[in-house]
């Protein structure tokens, strides 16, 4: 069966290019289209009617419509990391050796054993799930929700990894033209020749919307041959951009359109480097919506057969794919724009059997044929019946503009009787107009005048001139009798295909008060699912309006969202996943490290060294003891280029700091530095570091890593806004300097063989900052000590930061130096009990971290006052305190919390709990810091630390915070 | 005494040159740049002592060249300098002996990734890194925008020529960034 479809050549050749010959497979049989074929039309053309399995009954359904808005055809796409669930076959185009599936069914699209549940129908109407599977409670989670979500469905996802590439852009225009058949094209067109920057998007692989699957004619063209001309023209104009495949999903806020770009779709796999998708953010300064209108059924029983479709989709396989979708067809319509099937379908030479006008008092009342349709059902005026074999169907019940974009700003579309439909509103998007079938001109001629009226509107609202003449084309009324669902017997009348929801389902919704159209939504699920109701929705209210005695528009629309189609989830992520899923930053001693094969932490953004592992050590807490030892012992060197360093300039720059910090800055001398504790307005700690006064007028702050960017952004925000009239000037200079912290006994001594200056300790003495140099390049010294030890920082330009480690460990290779990590860092401070993130928690105050003295109470300054609320200084708040085990072998683990002996692990006996803890190579046991309340009391007692979860209970000592060197000689010698 | 080397922020003694489809993207490892801002109220000092050493303060949005000073503005009152490295290693000291008090200057040479992009035209490549209408805005244009969650400048020299300043620690990962969007582009 090859093609056996098609209608021959001579007699309508369609746009596809017969030409070529494209192989595809559908559920696993071979197949042959041709260039130009969607999956639908091809599979069609060899007289697959066939394509799925309905939602909830598994009914045998085929494609109903012949673009986006189809609700049947939806098939599994490709193989491996690359399947794609829920594609409508409709708009997936042909390419040679596509692989599609159907889905929802087993084993086989034919016979499907789920089909049982179409034979169960009257127990699952709508509600029946919440009336049904209620007891015993417990059941839900465990036993009923797995088993029906199994029985319902569609797609599956594929366990793979995706391999292909998205991207996300963004564009720039004055005009964004969405859609482009008659309407959108000469909107664009005459913006286009205005000189206006033009975006034109058409979610379709060829532009010209409902000009290719007509064939009436256009300025003395046909339909598609005036488009073409027209997109060729547009292509010639440099200030056009057009853009097919290109769904715009949504109106978001000041002019912007997401939209989703299918550059490789119709390729097997995309050409090397490119993307699969594009999602582009569209600036437009206007935008027009010339979306067209989908055709809406006619509910009446057993309309769901494959073979039953749209009339205007049974034309558009005729006339643009060449495709008879039956050899006997009848039509069903209660307009004139069904009667133009049967006129092109005569015209193509397929056999059109019967026209059933229900404006003459006609109607299609039922329909046979198990996997596709058989015969009809005709009820006369006259009430009498008759059967006609068929094996399509048209159906038309009229057009529905497509307003779903207007609406996503919740704009209501209005009713028109004129055309027996919703229409736009007036209080859509700023700056978005409506033109063609979407703003309700259903002819040619309107979608030609309105896409050109807008256009002229909207280039001249940009202060262009933007004159236009119309084509001639058909300017037919609409003659529209509305007819929603066909009142006969007692079987199923579908009204949305996708969600199994009858005309019936809407009574019962209606019966048990859920006439809302939000209620009506979810009681029966109406509108919900990849097609979000585009053919259904309408009727679904015109039942309820019905059935209430209440009009259409009194019953009112569901709200429209985006996105208009439905978006890969890969689209959305664009490059941001796996590796890519944000950019690193190296520090300047990266380089150096990677070639000792050192271990890597994530700071923020940041790859900090982590430790630094050597010959024989097999796992990470030698190497960081190692670290620690050296250091203590001798000398060890540590990247600290991602502390954040902010320079601070201006006559008030001290004034400023003194603000900023809770602590005074504005008395300390040039060449010193000073810690400072930042607080936030609620008096809780902020963030910590060192600051250093290198002028008169200038300073350099060092914030935490991970507050680097929060903290510049925080004094912005005090500058500009709080005290606008200081003479301050700020400029972030971390990535500036390479920084490097030398700790340890030999520190300077270390130190003093690469620098040119006199560092001892009468001339550089403890807290001391300035100006050095190293073999004559500038560089900055710092006296500084994060580990307790004697200790400096010593930043260069960051450019020579990774000579300056290996020279460094070059010149003092007689004091042994180690390079440690983060890790050994933090064994360190917690030795010497210094506060880092764990207890810079940002519900910690200074007083809580044992700095209660540092927030100055003779000037003000943000936070201070707020810190002295009655609660935060209470006398049995939490103090910081140091942890060690009774047992030296005993365990802890950070989080643990305290307890008294012998009280119960109760929220009531809760005395406050572990921050931070490490391995102390000095103390020969774990340690840790902690919150304990009233802690500074309870120095030298014994509690308990408990972990429920971990299931620890050890016993601890409270000790100093300051558990190594607590007199500090080691850090000033 | 120590004779340090210098990486450049792609990590290697020499600059870059990559090559992807017609885009040269070219490190520059031979500006030096500091930060001028006006102290408050000395706007005029700061204008006055800027001609007599020939920097320009050009217009917000703007870059305006020089010699031996090149500007653009990046915040009111604020500017970046970029000057030949060669000559002005020194820059942050250059300047504040030109403007004396009437500006805080600050040293941000290796604070930046300084890239040249180069292709006939640049647009289809910077619309997939960034939200700068690139055709629509003048040569001399010149902006902060995001790249891949990186903050940037961008300047524009021409519809085939781009100055990138980017965070010098991210400079791989916005070299990656860029080849990625080229090989879509191209």
């Amino acid at each position: 069966m090859s093609q056996s479809h098609r209608i021959d050549a001579k007699v309508g050749g369609g746009q596809i290019d017969r030409t070529k010959t494209l192989g595809f497979t559908f559920d696993g049989v071979g197949y042959q289209g041709h260039p130009g074929d969607t999956l639908a039309s091809a599979l069609l053309a060899n007289g697959v009617r066939l394509m799925g399995r309905s939602f909830k009954y598994h009914r045998p359904r085929g494609p109903i419509s012949s673009g986006s808005e189809e609700p049947n055809a939806l098939v599994e796409l490709r193989t491996g990391g690359r399947q794609e669930p829920n594609t409508r076959a409709t708009v997936a185009e042909l390419f040679d050796g596509l692989e599609a599936k159907s889905q929802n069914r087993w084993p086989s699209l034919r016979f499907d054993a789920m089909g049982i549940n179409d034979k169960l129908s009257p127990f699952f109407a709508a509600g029946f799930y919440y009336k049904t599977f209620m007891w015993p409670k417990a059941f839900w989670e465990k036993l009923y929700e797995p088993i029906i979500r199994r029985a319902a469905g569609l797609g599956s996802v594929t366990r793979e990894e995706d391999p292909d590439e998205y991207e996300k852009g963004f564009l720039h225009c004055d005009l964004l033209v969405i859609g482009a058949g008659p309407a959108g094209l000469i909107a664009a067109l005459t913006a286009g020749r205005a000189g206006a920057r033009v975006v034109l998007a058409d979610e379709d692989f060829r532009m010209g919307g409902r000009l290719n699957a007509e064939t009436f004619a256009v300025g003395g063209k046909s339909g598609a041959d005036w488009a073409a001309g027209v997109v060729a023209e547009l292509a010639s104009l440099p200030n056009v951009r057009l853009m097919v495949r290109t769904t715009v999903i949504g109106a978001f806020d000041h002019g912007i359109y997401g939209a989703v770009e299918r550059v490789s779709d119709h390729l097997a796999v995309p050409i090397a480097g490119k993307p699969r998708q594009v999602l582009w953010r569209i600036y437009s300064k206007r935008a027009i919506l010339a979306a067209g209108a989908i055709e809406r059924p006619i509910a009446f029983e057993n309309n769901d057969r494959p073979g039953i479709m749209m009339a205007g989709a049974l034309r558009a396989y005729a006339n643009r794919w060449g495709v008879k979708a039956g050899e006997r067809v009848a039509v069903f319509t209660n307009n004139d724009d069904g009667l133009r099937t049967a006129a092109d379908l005569k015209a193509k030479g397929v056999d059109v059997v019967a026209v059933v006008d229900s404006r003459q008092g006609e109607e299609v009342i039922d329909t046979k044929g198990k996997l596709g349709l058989t015969q009809i059902t005709i009820r006369d005026k006259a009430g009498r019946t008759r059967t006609v074999g068929v094996d399509a169907l048209g159906v038309s019940g009229g057009w529905n503009p497509n307003v779903n974009v207007h609406s996503h700003h919740r704009s209501r579309p209005v009713w028109n009787d004129e055309i027996a439909a919703f229409v736009p509103g007036a209080d859509g998007p700023a700056g978005l107009l409506v033109a063609g079938a979407a703003a309700g001109g259903l002819s040619t001629h309107a979608a030609l005048k309105s896409g050109a009226e807008a256009a002229r509107a909207a280039v001249e609202a940009l202060g262009k001139q933007a004159p236009y003449s119309l084509p001639v084309a058909e300017d037919a009324p609409t003659k529209v009798s509305p007819l929603w669902f066909v009142h006969h017997g007692k079987g199923r009348a579908w009204i949305d295909q996708q969600n199994d929801v009858t005309v019936k389902d809407v009574k019962l919704a209606k019966q048990e008060n859920f006439t809302s159209v939000e209620h009506l939504k979810r009681y029966t699920t109406l509108g919900m699912a990849t097609d979000q109701g585009k053919t259904g929705n309408v009727i679904g209210l015109a039942v309820m309006a019905e059935l209430t005695g209440r009009s259409i528009p009194e019953t009112g629309t569901t709200i429209y969202r985006p996105p208009y189609t439905p978006v890969a989830m890969g689209t959305l992520a664009g490059r941001s996943r796996g590796k890519e899923f944000k950019p690193f930053r190296l520090t300047p001693s990266h380089q150096w490290a990677s070639e000792q094969g050192a271990f890597f932490v994530e700071v923020g953004m940041w790859m900090r060294t982590q430790w630094v592992p050597k010959a024989g050590e097999t796992e990470w807490r030698q190497s960081v003891d190692r670290e620690v030892l050296a250091t203590r012992k001798s000398v060890g060197i540590c990247d600290v280029t991602t502390l954040g360093k902010i320079d601070i300039q201006g006559t008030d720059a001290g004034a400023f700091l003194d603000k900023v910090y809770a602590n005074t800055f504005s008395t300390l001398a040039v060449g010193k530095c000073r810690y400072g504790l930042m607080l936030r307005e609620d008096g809780m700690v902020f963030d910590d570091g060192t600051t250093a006064r290198m002028g008169q007028n200038e300073y350099v702050m060092t914030t935490t890593t991970a507050n680097a960017v929060t903290v510049f952004r925080h004094l912005e925000f005090c500058r500009q806004c709080l005290w606008p009239d200081m003479d301050v000037q700020l400029i972030s200079t971390t990535e500036a300097w390479a920084q490097f912290s030398v700790a340890g006994p030999n520190a300077r001594k270390l130190l003093e063989k690469v620098v040119d200056q006199d560092i001892s300790d009468a001339a550089f003495p403890y807290m001391g900052a300035g100006n050095i140099t190293v073999g004559g390049l500038r560089a900055r010294l710092f006296r500084i000590s994060f580990s307790g030890e004697l200790a400096y920082e010593i930043a260069v330009p960051t450019r020579y930061g990774d000579a300056l480690l290996r020279e460094m460990l070059a010149k003092g290779a007689e004091f042994d130096p180690v390079v440690y990590g983060t890790e050994a860092l933090g064994v360190m401070r917690i030795e010497k009990g210094h506060v880092a993130g764990g207890e810079l928690n940002g519900q910690s105050t200074a007083l809580n971290m044992g700095l209660g003295k540092m927030v100055s109470k003779k000037k003000d300054s943000i936070g201070m006052v707020l810190s002295q609320r009655e609660g935060m200084v209470e006398e049995n708040g939490y103090r910081l305190v140091g942890v060690k085990p009774v047992d030296p072998k005993a365990k802890l683990v950070a989080g643990s919390h305290f307890l008294e002996k012998g009280a119960a692990p109760v929220a009531a006996n809760d005395g406050g709990w572990l921050t931070s803890k490490v391995y102390s190579p000095h103390l020969g046991c774990e340690i840790a810091l902690g919150y304990l309340k009233g802690g500074d009391k309870k120095i030298g007692t014994r509690m308990r630390a408990v972990n429920l979860v971990g299931g620890l209970d050890t016993e601890v000592e409270i000790i100093s915070q300051h558990m190594f060197d607590p007199e500090g000689e080691r850090l000033r010698g | 005494m120590a004779n340090l080397h210098a990486l450049t922020a792609l990590g290697a003694r020499e600059a870059a040159v990559i090559t992807v489809g017609p885009l040269t993207i070219t490190e520059r490892f031979d500006v030096a740049l500091a930060s001028v801002a006006a102290r408050r109220g000395r706007m005029a000092d700061l204008a006055k002592a800027a001609k007599a050493a020939g920097l320009p303060l050009p217009d917000p949005a703007r870059w305006q060249g020089g010699t031996p000073y090149s500007a653009f503005w990046t915040v009111p009152e604020m500017w970046l300098v970029e000057a030949p490295f060669a000559s002005h290693e020194l820059i942050e000291g250059m300047l504040k002996a030109a403007l004396d008090d009437a500006a805080s200057v600050t040293e941000q040479t290796d604070a930046w990734v300084a890239l040249d992009l180069a292709a006939p035209d640049l647009a289809p490549l910077l619309e997939r890194l960034c939200n700068v209408d690139f055709r629509a805005v003048a040569d001399g244009y010149a902006t902060r925008t995001m790249i891949e969650h990186l903050g940037c400048y961008l300047i524009k020299h021409g519809a085939g020529a781009v100055r990138l300043y980017g965070p010098r620690s991210s400079a791989k990962s916005l070299v990656h960034a860029i080849e990625l969007a080229a090989h879509s582009a191209w």
